[in-house]
């Protein structure tokens, strides 16, 4: 077994590899697509979850058709049918966006968009199961106070649900960061992207490969830490005593 | 906008669409590719999570190795990295076999194994979790009641660590059936390929890719329902009885209006059964 | 629909409410006077928390009306038909009725002080600092000035239910309703709890508690209803109701209990 050395450092070591300036536009890609889309995602969950939870038979209706579907069909068709379906039915060409010194490519911008369906679709059982798994005499308190539903829900219900979805949320941010190679069926330069293309030129895809697999574990390991801080903070393990006011 | 119906329905509809000898096969595949990456997993998940739980720190290092690296790596670099890299290094080159009628290519098998040993990593976690999850006292009592340790095992902690396990390895195996379709990426062709190869020809991808999408529905929709009965027969862990809302199912009144007092609707669309029974 | 009586507090007009075929709820009739005490005592199902649950709408009845105060509950009447309330018009009618539950539900990410300021500050809109002292007040009046700061989980259950108190007293509610206030108590805390409450009479409330503890009842009561089956069995004065009770079922629960 030759493993070449050389390039597996080369290409390892950031000052080295961001010679090649592709690398760090794919990493910046990858956390880019990855952190819109979750964005994107938890917004849409927010919406879905209350809608589920709706008195209202259509927004349950609606919202459990979103969740089913996306939750039930491969990220990977999903983006075929935003990228090549709103190109076929000319709802949106996918061109070249320029958003400040940024150009972000159609593929990309697909990519963030199916992202965000599908992991919202993901999100919206995430912060239902939350709500749902409140006591409901949370609810029935804050409701004989005077709160509305929807004080009531921002409030009490949220706030305390919280606790219970962090640690889900911040499963999906880092599955969201994972799933992002699936950009490349498009064309999309993502990090892998940008490592598949310089094997092709230089084969050596045990070395390069390991090396892309590096920099997107520091990625999602960076991005464990901040989740187990922010988990700590909002008191995930137990409820413990914050001196200041939260009303 | 024009949708082509005629190529959505022919490509839909089972007996029209796996005409194409390609959508058959993959369809199969696509099960095949599901179920076994699962058993390795399974058996990958049991080993990796007694390793986590063991007293030798070496198997305990070589465990957490093993899972921070596949679940901190993209599946699809994953299925690279071994495709390529194990030809690379002329380990294995992944040439097609054929098992009694069926012949796997050398990208189907590397997608068996990745999408295995991937699967694998994050099993060890759940059931791990499972195990621990259960309580120490149960030990104590099915030791106190003379259980031997084999036993208490058996009848005890283990059906318990699988009410806890089940949930997530139901939805895992979910994931597992839609993550078939990454082996593209290595050229593998399963059921989505079978669908790319089409629209290759035909350039109608929405129409197709939709049809193709239905198929996975159904595929994740019977496995939520074997989930669901798996579950509770099994009785997952926290039965949180939703209670109904108050005013049930009793003659209501003459109103008209809209959304009022009360409170919050059940999760699931359907009225629960009602529990007749006031405080 | 105005009251025949608008020094009524409460009024229950043929009310009927079903829990699919179960019937909890059976032509209830009743009157609670401004300042009344009223206690209603019954055995378990009897339908004595349905009835307090439903004054602040938190059920729904199916049939007949109740008026609080002289209004409507959960409904508004447009053309001699009845309109339902909308979440916003019930959720303000509840803000002059304080609400104690049998299982405290205090809300468990807020702090003692925070579980009885989040309510002015977030429905009355009272600014903050004049809220949290407010607050302040109540929790020294209830006596336990020391656990502002405290989170629910920390609390027994006996100061849960005592701060759960101060957040209901903490609206300026005109009407008081205790849900089985002391029975999720361990029995040396309910003492403590009780303190709390019949301090609060004779400041002008009108309260209505749903509780087995028939000796408390008998000291601090006006009324007392007895309920059983979705019935009203009996009412009266305490002397009445408990010294001497007309209905049969009445004397064989009492003596069961007291």
């Amino acid at each position: 077994m030759n493993f070449d050395w050389p390039i597996f450092i080369w290409y390892l070591w950031p000052p080295s590899a961001f010679d090649d300036p592709r690398i760090l536009q794919g990493l910046e890609a990858t956390v880019g697509v990855a952190l819109v889309a979750m964005v994107i995602a938890t917004g849409i969950g927010l919406v879905g979850a209350l809608a589920r939870l709706s008195r209202r038979r259509a927004f349950r209706a609606l919202a459990t058709a979103y969740v089913t579907y996306f939750r039930g069909t491969p990220i990977l068709v999903q983006l075929f049918l935003v990228y090549f379906g709103c190109i076929e039915f000319h709802i949106y060409g996918f061109e070249p966006l320029d958003i400040g010194p940024i150009v972000v490519t159609g593929a990309l911008q697909a990519g963030v968009i199916a992202i965000a369906l599908n992991h919202g679709a993901q999100m919206t059982e995430i912060i239902r199961s939350g709500i749902i798994g409140i006591d409901r005499g949370q609810m029935e308190a804050a409701r004989a106070i005077g709160m509305t539903y929807g004080r009531a829900m921002r409030w009490i219900i949220l706030p305390q649900a919280l606790r219970i979805i962090l640690p889900s949320f911040g499963n999906q941010v880092n599955a969201s960061i994972l799933i992002t190679p699936i950009l490349i069926t498009i064309g999309g330069q993502d990090l892998f992207g940008v490592f598949l293309a310089i094997n092709g030129v230089n084969y050596h895809p045990i070395e390069l490969f390991l090396d892309c697999s590096a920099y997107i574990l520091v990625v999602s390991m960076t991005w464990a830490a901040i989740q187990r801080r922010l988990e700590r903070r909002v008191g995930v393990s137990l409820a413990e005593a914050r001196p200041r006011s939260n009303a | 906008m024009d949708f082509r119906w005629d190529i959505f329905w022919k490509y839909l509809w089972p007996p029209s669409a796996f005409q194409n000898p390609l959508i058959e096969r993959g369809f199969v595949l696509t099960i095949l590719l599901a179920v076994t990456a699962e058993t390795i997993g399974v058996l990958l998940g049991l080993l990796g999570a007694l390793a986590l739980l063991s007293k030798r720190r070496a198997l305990r290092g070589l465990a957490t190795v093993y899972v921070t690296y596949f679940r901190g790596t993209p599946v699809i670099v994953q299925l690279a990295l071994i495709y390529f890299g194990a030809a690379a290094i002329g380990l294995y080159g992944f040439p097609s076999k054929t098992i009694g009628f069926i012949t796997l290519s050398g990208a189907i098998q590397a997608g068996i194994i990745t999408l295995g040993i991937n699967e694998g990593a994050y099993l060890t976690e759940i059931i791990r979790a499972g195990i621990i999850s259960v309580d120490a006292g149960q030990m104590e009592a099915a030791r106190a009641i003379g259980m031997t340790n084999n036993a208490a095992m058996r009848w005890i902690v283990l059906p318990q660590a699988i009410r806890v396990i089940l949930p997530p390895f139901g939805n895992n195996f979910n994931g597992m059936m839609k993550s078939t379709s990454l082996v593209i990426t290595i050229g593998a062709l399963e059921l989505f390929g079978a669908y790319q190869e089409v629209n290759g020809v035909l350039f109608d991808p929405f129409e197709l890719f939709l049809a193709c999408s239905v198929y996975y529905l159904a595929l994740t929709i019977a496995w939520s329902w074997v989930q669901g009965r798996l579950e509770r027969r099994f009785g997952s862990p926290d039965q949180r009885i939703f209670k109904p809302r108050s005013d049930g199912f009793g003659p209501r009144r003459r109103v008209t209006g809209t959304a009022g007092g009360a409170e919050m609707v059940p999760a699931e669309g359907r009225l629960p059964r009602r529990h007749g029974v006031a405080p | 629909m105005s009251s025949d009586n608008p020094g009524l507090a409460i009024e229950f007009r043929g009310v009927n409410k079903w829990y699919g075929s179960f019937h909890c709820l059976t032509d209830v009739n009743l009157q609670v006077e401004r300042q009344a005490v009223m206690t209603i005592i019954g055995p378990s199902g009897a339908g004595k928390s349905t009835m307090l649950r439903c004054i602040n709408h938190l059920e729904r009845i199916d049939d007949g009306e109740i008026l609080v105060e002289g209004q409507l509950v959960g409904y508004r009447e447009v053309g001699g038909k009845l309109k339902e309330l909308s979440d916003g018009q019930v959720a303000q009618r509840r803000q002059g009725i304080g609400m104690v539950f049998q299982r405290f539900n205090l809300f468990a990410h807020l702090s003692a002080i925070d579980n009885v300021a989040i309510g002015p500050i977030r429905v009355l809109k009272t600014p903050r600092d004049e809220a949290l002292d407010q607050a302040a007040i109540l929790l020294r009046r209830v006596g336990l000035a020391e656990k502002a700061a405290s989170y629910p989980a920390h609390l027994s259950g006996g100061q849960q239910q005592r701060v759960a108190i101060a957040r209901a007293l903490a609206m300026r509610p005109s009407i008081m309703l205790f849900d089985e206030p002391t029975s999720a108590l361990d029995p040396e805390m309910i003492g403590e709890v009780l303190a709390v409450i019949r301090d609060l009479v004779g400041e002008g409330l009108t309260m209505v508690l749903v509780s087995h503890e028939i000796g408390f009842a008998r000291e601090i009561s006006t009324r007392v209803v007895m309920m059983d089956g979705g019935l009203v069995i009996e009412e009266g004065t305490p002397a009445q109701v408990f010294g001497a009770p007309r209905s049969e079922r009445t004397q064989a629960f009492l003596s069961k209990v007291y």
